[in-house]
């Protein structure tokens, strides 16, 4: 053992951030979306600290849109390594029936996912919250910091954002103050792959190709996951071989054919393909530079 | 094209094994846009096939639309996309973009634009192995090529590519960028810069970026990927001592006790010894504990958690270190300190210091001066606006143990943060640990000057020749001390040139640094004159005051001021270094008698003028006043 491989680079970056937010900060979370990201996020966190159990809690912004097979998969995990898990649901959407399909994908996300994060972050008290977030995302994500400050109001100040040199980090705030950390900036899609295929990391089946009943709208394959799916005369959902590249609510992901239904064969066909992954996520096409928006109030 | 070859379904798990043991490359860009940075990156980018097909669509509508290279692709727009950005007031430190070859995988971090560039190159070069410093083929080595190179070399980057480019608008000529490349060598090894490959391309016309050119020939060297791919990824961490900074204290019940980090430089074995910093305590490693199990060594870059075999205190913050090459230990710095806030830095003032995984407070002790980054000229101020770089003495209100940056990035790298706002507002590498003289104390010996310099059958002393430039001093000294020597005296001459090429080597020539130079001259004389030596100082020395400062350090009657007194048209026309004409140019700042001032001495012990006296005669007259003054025998005689 003389030389690192990137991985073990990459991977020993990570857990020098997550002990870092952990000796820092006063009540940390790990914002857990179920998707690959989170689970290569979760899997550094645990090893960051063993023997010793896992110090913070896990939180999922739960939008009630999500695949059923996400949710499972996440209560399974908690389950399986005994972790706290916290779902929250904005209980001022759920009241005023906020739907994807009747009030658009932006109008969706801000309130259950944007303001349902703000809430559960205030009511719990965290001051530092990780993501999976990496940089290679998106354009505009190649400035990222890895630690983003936030006001009281989770505003993103960009004058307020901090340089970060070495691997020295900066976590102090003023009170109501908090962070957004990102392990996972250094990290590409293939990497992210590649972490999960050599450590045996468990993934969501949704990622797995498999006979799912979608339809056609709009150019984009959306499986019909529960009944609250609205079917319009003429729309015939159809049994396609597909999987998705990237999870989120079941409306607002496209899916993809494909025979891939191994982690190799995933692998093999993300080296072939030439679409990047966030073209698959309708909230990104809503508006031009839609995420920094949305970064500024508050989302992920 | 050596980049992501699709494998086909058999090779995929042998082609994922091979992947695990890829290297990872960090570098930092320095050029500006109109170098070609952008279009530099994206072609990487591009080339190395890092792009998918909707974001090629993008690119191909953005060409048409915005692009400045008809209907081609326009690979600068790929990096160039932030310019909606600016307008929102976002500041953009660094960009950090991502691509791979079958070999390595590279992180590029891109500093875009001219403002706050000083900030953002050093925040992006702090992370970085190499730099590729772009130069356009056209316009040669600029200051702004300096000032990228001086900010890689403060940084600690030893590997440079340098990257000539738009070779194709100087009709890809070979003398053109054998020019620069030698012109930039030579003012590289003047910043410690010697690890230079020089790569002629046009990253427009795809020339030398990945596979070599027909266009050049001439030129036998890699390709710029080739060079990216080749080039050691840093191995001089794990040859240096171990260094952990203790980030978290793991304790997850009674039994165990872990203490987890990031192996800041070596290696660490089980059964290793290690001491504890600042406190001392040394233990020796119990286990190395990873999730795959324990191991029985673990290396710099690598996350661990370590147990001891002894009990000891140790906490969040401690350093811990080999045994047997231990960190130092200090609470006041020499330092370089690069200012990042809005407000200026100021003296006095308190800020919060972290290193490692330390953090105290500190204050700027002293600026000592800050340091023109186009010119590396030195500069008296009294404190440091956004962007400048400033040589400071730190004063921390606890011990803080540390490396030289130029040994350890990570043990010897700081940032300073404001205690109000929270902002990081510098960032510093730790040079060395001064002492502060109240805590030191003269010992005392029992050999004293006086029994050395008998030994030596001669009383010490300084023979201090002042006087313009190109008076004539080197040249009397000289004299003076063969014929000391002949006649088997012990001396040492202090020349003003061969002193600035070694130990004043960081002053320049503004009143604050000509100061230094001189009080740091007078020092080296007053312990020569302790060794018993007959000290020779032959320096312009211009002021009054530093020269009295220079006989104050020596005891009495062993200080000789020796005037070399020339008239300035004088040594004007002789100008043997023709440093007088490049002054009058304006290409010399601070001469002194041109646009500084020489002050001569009011009484000196031996006035020369050279208007009438020849150099020889001059050094039989400083002879026979050493004699008259007893400083040598009187029966001394002459041998030719």
């Amino acid at each position: 053992m003389s030389k690192l491989s990137h991985l073990e680079r990459l991977e020993s970056e990570s857990i020098h951030i997550l002990r870092e937010v952990v000796a820092e900060c006063e009540r940390p979370v790990l914002l857990y979306s179920i998707g690959k990201d989170s689970s290569v996020l979760l899997h550094l966190a645990i090893k960051a600290f063993q023997p010793a159990r896992l110090p913070f809690p896990l939180l999922h912004v739960d939008t009630t849109w999500k695949f059923r097979e996400m949710v499972a998969f996440r209560d399974q995990t908690a389950r399986r390594l005994g972790l706290e898990l916290i779902v929250h649901v904005n209980p001022d959407g759920v009241a005023r029936g906020i739907n994807p399909f009747v009030h658009g994908a932006a109008l969706h996300t801000d309130i259950m996912k944007t303001q349902g994060l703000r809430q559960a972050l205030d009511l719990h008290g965290f001051d530092a919250a990780f993501g999976g977030a990496r940089r290679d995302e998106e354009k505009s994500r190649a400035k990222e910091r890895v630690f983003s400050m936030r006001s009281s109001q989770h505003r993103w100040d960009p004058k307020r954002q901090r340089p970060e040199l070495w691997r020295l980090y900066n976590t102090r705030k003023a009170p109501g103050e908090s962070l957004r950390v990102f392990p996972l900036s250094n990290w590409t899609e293939l990497d992210i792959w590649q972490y999960i295929h050599q450590q045996q990391i468990p993934i969501v089946p949704l990622y797995f190709a498999r006979e799912r009943l979608v339809l056609e709208r709009d150019g984009a394959l959306i499986m019909v996951d529960d009944e609250r799916m609205p079917i319009a005369p003429g729309e015939q959902p159809r049994l396609r071989k597909v999987r998705f590249r990237t999870l989120g609510c079941y409306p607002l992901t496209g899916a993809m054919p494909s025979e891939a239904d191994t982690l190799p064969g995933i692998i093999e066909e993300m080296l072939a393909s030439r679409t990047s992954e966030r073209q698959g996520r309708i909230i990104d096409f809503d508006v031009a530079g839609s995420m920094e928006k949305k970064k500024r109030e508050g989302y992920f | 094209m050596d980049v992501q070859v699709t494998p086909t379904a058999v090779d995929v798990e042998v082609w994922l094994e091979a992947q695990a043991h890829k290297e990872l490359l960090r570098f930092i860009t320095c050029g500006s846009v109109d170098d070609g940075k952008s279009t530099l990156i994206g072609r990487l980018l591009y080339e190395s096939r890092t792009l998918f097909d909707d974001q090629l669509a993008t690119l191909a509508s953005d060409s048409r639309r915005d692009g400045s290279q008809g209907d081609e692709l326009d690979f600068a727009l790929l990096v160039d996309g932030l310019a909606a950005e600016r307008e929102q007031g976002i500041t953009i430190d660094v960009a950090y973009r991502f691509f791979a070859t079958e070999r390595r995988k590279f992180i590029v971090a891109d500093t875009p634009g001219h403002e706050q560039y000083t900030r953002n190159m050093v925040t992006g070069a702090s992370t970085a192995d190499l730099a590729v410093i772009l130069i356009d083929a056209r316009k040669g080595v600029l200051t702004q090529t300096r000032r990228h190179s001086y900010l890689v070399s403060l940084l600690g980057i030893r590997r440079i590519v340098l990257a000539i480019n738009k070779m194709d608008l100087v009709d890809y000529s070979e003398p053109v960028f054998t020019q620069i490349a030698r012109d930039y060598g030579e003012f590289a090894a003047q910043i410690g810069l010697v690890d230079i490959v020089a790569i002629p391309v046009s990253a427009l016309r795809g020339d030398n970026i990945i596979e070599p050119t027909a266009n050049m020939p001439w030129y036998r060297g890699p390709t710029l990927l080739q060079q990216l791919e080749r080039v050691p990824v840093e191995q001089q961490l794990s040859a240096q001592p171990f260094r952990m900074p203790v980030q978290w204290v793991n304790r997850p019940d009674a039994q165990f006790r872990g203490f987890a980090g990031l192996i800041a430089g070596g290696s660490v074995n089980v059964g290793d010894r290690i001491r504890v910093l600042p406190a001392g305590l040394a233990s020796r490693v119990a286990r190395i504990v990873t999730t795959e199990g324990d191991r029985p060594q673990a290396i710099a870059g690598q996350s661990v958690t370590l147990t001891f075999e002894d009990e000891i205190d140790i906490s969040r913050g401690d350093l811990l270190a080999s045994a047997e090459a231990p960190a130092s230990v200090g609470e006041q710095f020499d330092a370089t300190v690069v200012w990042m806030g809005g407000e200026p830095m100021l003296t006095g003032r308190e800020y919060l210091l972290k290193s490692g995984t330390r953090t105290v407070r500190a204050h700027i002790a002293r600026l000592q001066h800050k340091i023109n980054v186009n010119t590396l000229e030195h500069i008296a101020a009294r404190q440091l606006e956004l962007n400048e770089i400033g040589r400071v003495q730190l004063r921390l209100d606890q011990p803080l143990a540390f490396d030289a940056y130029a040994d350890n990035r990570d043990t010897g790298g700081f940032i300073l943060i404001d205690r109000l706002n929270n902002n990081t507002v510098g960032a510093g590498m730790l040079h060395a640990a001064v002492s502060p003289t109240e805590n030191l104390h003269w010992q005392v010996l029992d050999v004293d000057k006086g029994s050395r310099a008998a030994q030596k059958n001669q009383k010490a002393c300084v023979l201090w020749l002042t006087g313009l430039s190109g008076a004539g001093k080197s040249t009397i000294a000289n004299l003076v001390e063969k014929q000391l020597l002949a006649s088997g005296r012990h001396t040492y001459l202090l020349d003003g040139d061969n002193v600035r090429h070694g130990l004043n080597r960081d002053l320049g020539f503004t009143e604050v640094d000509r100061i230094e130079n001189i009080r740091r001259v007078a020092e080296v004389a007053r312990l020569m004159v302790d060794a018993g030596l007959i000290v020779l100082v032959s320096f312009i020395s211009p002021y009054r005051a530093e020269r009295a400062l220079a006989r104050s350090l020596v005891g009495a009657g062993e200080f000789f001021e020796i005037f070399v007194d020339t008239a300035l048209a004088d040594a004007e026309k002789r100008d043997p270094k023709g440093l007088y004409r490049k002054a009058r140019a304006g290409q010399l700042r601070d001469f002194t008698g041109i646009d500084s001032p020489y002050e001569p001495p009011e009484s000196p012990e031996i006035r020369i003028d050279t208007a009438r006296t020849t150099a020889e005669a001059a050094a039989a007259r400083i002879i026979a006043h050493l004699r008259a003054a007893g400083v040598i025998d009187r029966d001394w005689v002459f041998i030719p």
